[in-house]
């Protein structure tokens, strides 16, 4: 095997490595996009990318609704959901600590967990890939197109966000709302019904997350777990709240993994990314991107 | 105020239960009690839940034909979830408060490995429908299992490998107990076939893509890849493998030889190798196959009963309940003839295979329990007899 043979694996390793990226990364954003409006971290998101990815599959194959509808349709419905959580769940808790609000999304990850395998059966689902074209090859290494989807979203949710909160009204008191929920509110600003609005928009990113990684994996009920871990790490490696540093935290913990296969061992292979991950934590306790250093409860 | 309520409900279930079995008991002996553990929910279902189908289809059927020597029998059935330690608990339960005869199940090799010291102790015959080596190996006196060793799956494989003259493999396991015992095998059994393993890699049951993997097994310049784990991570290895435009055949363990595997890897499933049981190949079984009549039968029942497609997994509750049944006759329950009996079981033909027990094997089937078969338009298609 020659240089070329070398690049060849290099790169091949760095397409793996962005195509799990990106999904830690756009699961990353739900995440942190919540803690940057509410304080709160919420457990849930895996559930909702599990939500949206079999909601998604069921409309578009199991009911026959042309794609994109499927993806609208899905999209809303989840965000439907965020939406009840805050409202009955979270809004509900007579003493909101963080503690005690974080208990609550955990009890809802639960809980939608076992709703989902009531709905979809303990059986994985499989999608098909949105386009026809095949896998892209770049310099002999293989690149799906899936994974450009992904990418190509993660971008766009995270200039949308950006665009959001710098110009629009609504964007600007939810900033003022995650600055000082209080001062907030004495300006007149409806605290709490942003507050439901970023829970659906994170549910409803979560949602997004879900139906892009549909194709390239397999769903189940049960997807949400691993998945929403792998994003909350990703999160906290690029620094909560700062949603580029999600992108990059995801990013960089896939890239992780995928050299730690190539380089190391497969079975080494979350052992790595996460020794790594502790060691920029110890170096920046608030993330690559993180703004400040996070309190400890 | 509930724990009273729930007591009132459980005592009512029980005689209610209690008033159905009496007119059936009323003219003959005293039922014989079969216990079952199996994981009916949670993760591995796709196990248990056709077990215990499978199991009472069994018992219903040995009760239409009378019973044994005069004895209905009776199922007591508890679902372990998967899980080793609540697997722990119903067992006790099953051998002190029941007082069952014999336990069939657990589903899992971890599962069954946590009430194997129970089983030897207490003592009640254990039949296992898991796969893994350790349950039978080392022999031990009380506990047999009906599903085959990983040992067959790897054996059938290679043989298959040897006839097309490969010597190079590449192999990529799931992180599970499942994975691990399929990869110790292929490399234990490697030089006996004459085969190398060039390249070993492991997969987690949850990853997204498995590229990264299925590049360092590339580098390693292998005639063939087998991959060893259960859905959903051989059909996201499937497509990455057709994806990346591999030259060379892929082989697959009989973990995923069901219909399911297909649909979850679409077109990337074809022309994929497996070892799989006879039960998803049986009407292209010649009829002089002695598992042909008892397969169709079978077949016929649980689809008929249960409206679902039959999976290779329901047959181990099966055939374990046909064994215990041959080895009950003329013991009139007496726990250690009953295991002395089913080790001098010979010849009996069950879905998954021929058993031949006999004090030193605990399993009973032989490398004929598996055939090999391709993916071929989206169907399996047996390719050696």
């Amino acid at each position: 095997m020659g240089l070329r043979g070398i690049m060849q694996e290099f790169l091949q390793y760095v397409f793996s490595g962005v195509t799990n990226g990106s999904v830690y990364a756009i699961i990353a954003l739900g995440f942190s996009m919540l803690f940057s409006m509410t304080g709160l971290i919420n457990f849930a998101q895996g559930e909702f990318v599990m939500l949206g990815a079999l909601g998604m599959i069921s409309l578009w194959k199991g009911a026959g609704l042309p794609l994109p509808a499927a993806i609208v349709l899905s999209t809303i419905g989840v965000s439907a959901v965020g939406l009840l959580l805050e409202r009955a769940a979270i809004r509900n808790v007579r003493k909101p600590h963080p503690i005690v609000l974080v208990i609550v999304t955990i009890g809802a990850s639960i809980f939608l967990r076992g709703a989902g395998m009531l709905g979809w059966g303990k059986e994985s689902y499989s999608s098909p890939a949105f386009s026809r074209q095949g896998a892209f090859e770049v310099a002999g290494a293989t690149l799906l197109p899936q994974s450009l989807f992904i990418l190509a979203a993660v971008l766009l949710i995270v200039f949308g966000l950006q665009f959001f909160h710098r110009r629009t009204l609504t964007g600007k008191a939810m900033l003022a709302c995650a600055i000082s929920k209080r001062a907030a509110w004495l300006q007149g600003i409806p605290s709490e019904r942003l507050v439901l609005l970023a829970f659906a928009l994170s549910a409803g990113m979560g949602a997004i997350g879900g139906i892009l990684i549909a194709p390239i994996s397999m769903s189940s009920y049960d997807m949400g777990m691993t998945l929403g871990l792998k994003g909350f790490c990703a999160a906290m490696l690029g620094g909560l709240g700062s949603s580029l540093g999600a992108v990059l935290g995801g990013l960089l913990l896939g890239l992780l993994e995928a050299f730690g296969v190539g380089f190391f061992s497969s079975s080494l292979k979350d052992a790595i990314a996460f020794v790594l991950l502790l060691g920029i934590l110890y170096v920046r306790p608030g993330g690559i991107l993180g703004a400040k250093v996070v309190k400890r409860f | 105020m509930n724990r009273t309520m729930s007591l009132i409900g459980k005592s009512l279930a029980v005689l209610l239960i209690g008033l159905l079995v009496v007119p059936a008991a009323a003219w003959c002996k005293e039922p014989y009690k079969i216990g079952g553990l199996f994981s009916v929910t949670g993760p591995s279902s796709f196990l248990g839940d056709p077990e215990k189908k499978s199991l009472e289809l069994a018992i219903d059927e040995i009760n239409a034909r009378g019973g044994i020597d005069g004895h209905l029998l009776e199922a007591v059935i508890y679902d372990t979830e998967g899980d080793p330690g609540k697997t722990n608990l119903n067992a006790s339960k099953l051998m002190t408060k029941d007082n069952v005869i014999a336990i069939i199940g657990p589903s899992l090799t971890p599962t069954t490995l946590a009430i194997v010291p129970l089983a030897e102790k207490q003592p009640v015959p254990l039949i296992s429908c898991a796969a893994g080596i350790l349950i039978t190996e080392p022999v031990k006196p009380w506990v047999f299992k009906t599903a085959q060793s990983d040992v067959l799956a790897v054996a059938a494989i290679y043989g298959h490998m040897q006839k097309k003259k490969i010597k190079k493999v590449g192999i990529i396991t799931v992180e599970s107990a499942y994975g691990e015992s399929g990869r110790d095998q292929l490399t234990a059994q490697a030089p006996k076939f004459g085969i190398q393993v060039v390249q070993a890699e492991t997969f987690g049951a949850k990853d997204t893509d498995m590229t990264a993997q299925l590049t360092k097994v590339r580098s390693a310049q292998p005639e063939a890849v087998i991959c060893w784990g259960t859905n959903p991570g051989p059909a996201v290895i499937a497509r990455n493998f057709q994806q990346m435009g591999f030259k060379i055949p892929l082989y697959q363990s009989h973990g995923v030889a069901s219909p399911k595997f297909v649909e979850l890897a679409g077109e990337a499933a074809e022309n994929i190798i497996l070892p799989a049981g006879k039960i998803l190949v049986t009407d292209q079984l010649p009829d002089s196959d002695p598992q042909k009549t008892v397969l169709k039968r079978y077949v016929e029942q649980f689809t008929g009963r249960f409206k679902q497609p039959v999976s290779p997994f329901g047959g181990y509750a099966y055939d374990a309940m046909m064994i215990l049944a041959k080895a009950l006759e003329g013991t009139e329950g007496k726990k250690d003839a009953v295991r002395k009996r089913i080790e001098e079981v010979k010849g009996l033909v069950g879905v998954t295979g021929t058993f031949n027990f006999s004090p030193q094997d605990h399993n009973g089937l032989g490398p004929e329990a598996f055939v090999m078969v391709q993916i071929q338009n989206g169907k399996f298609k047996v390719i050696d007899q």
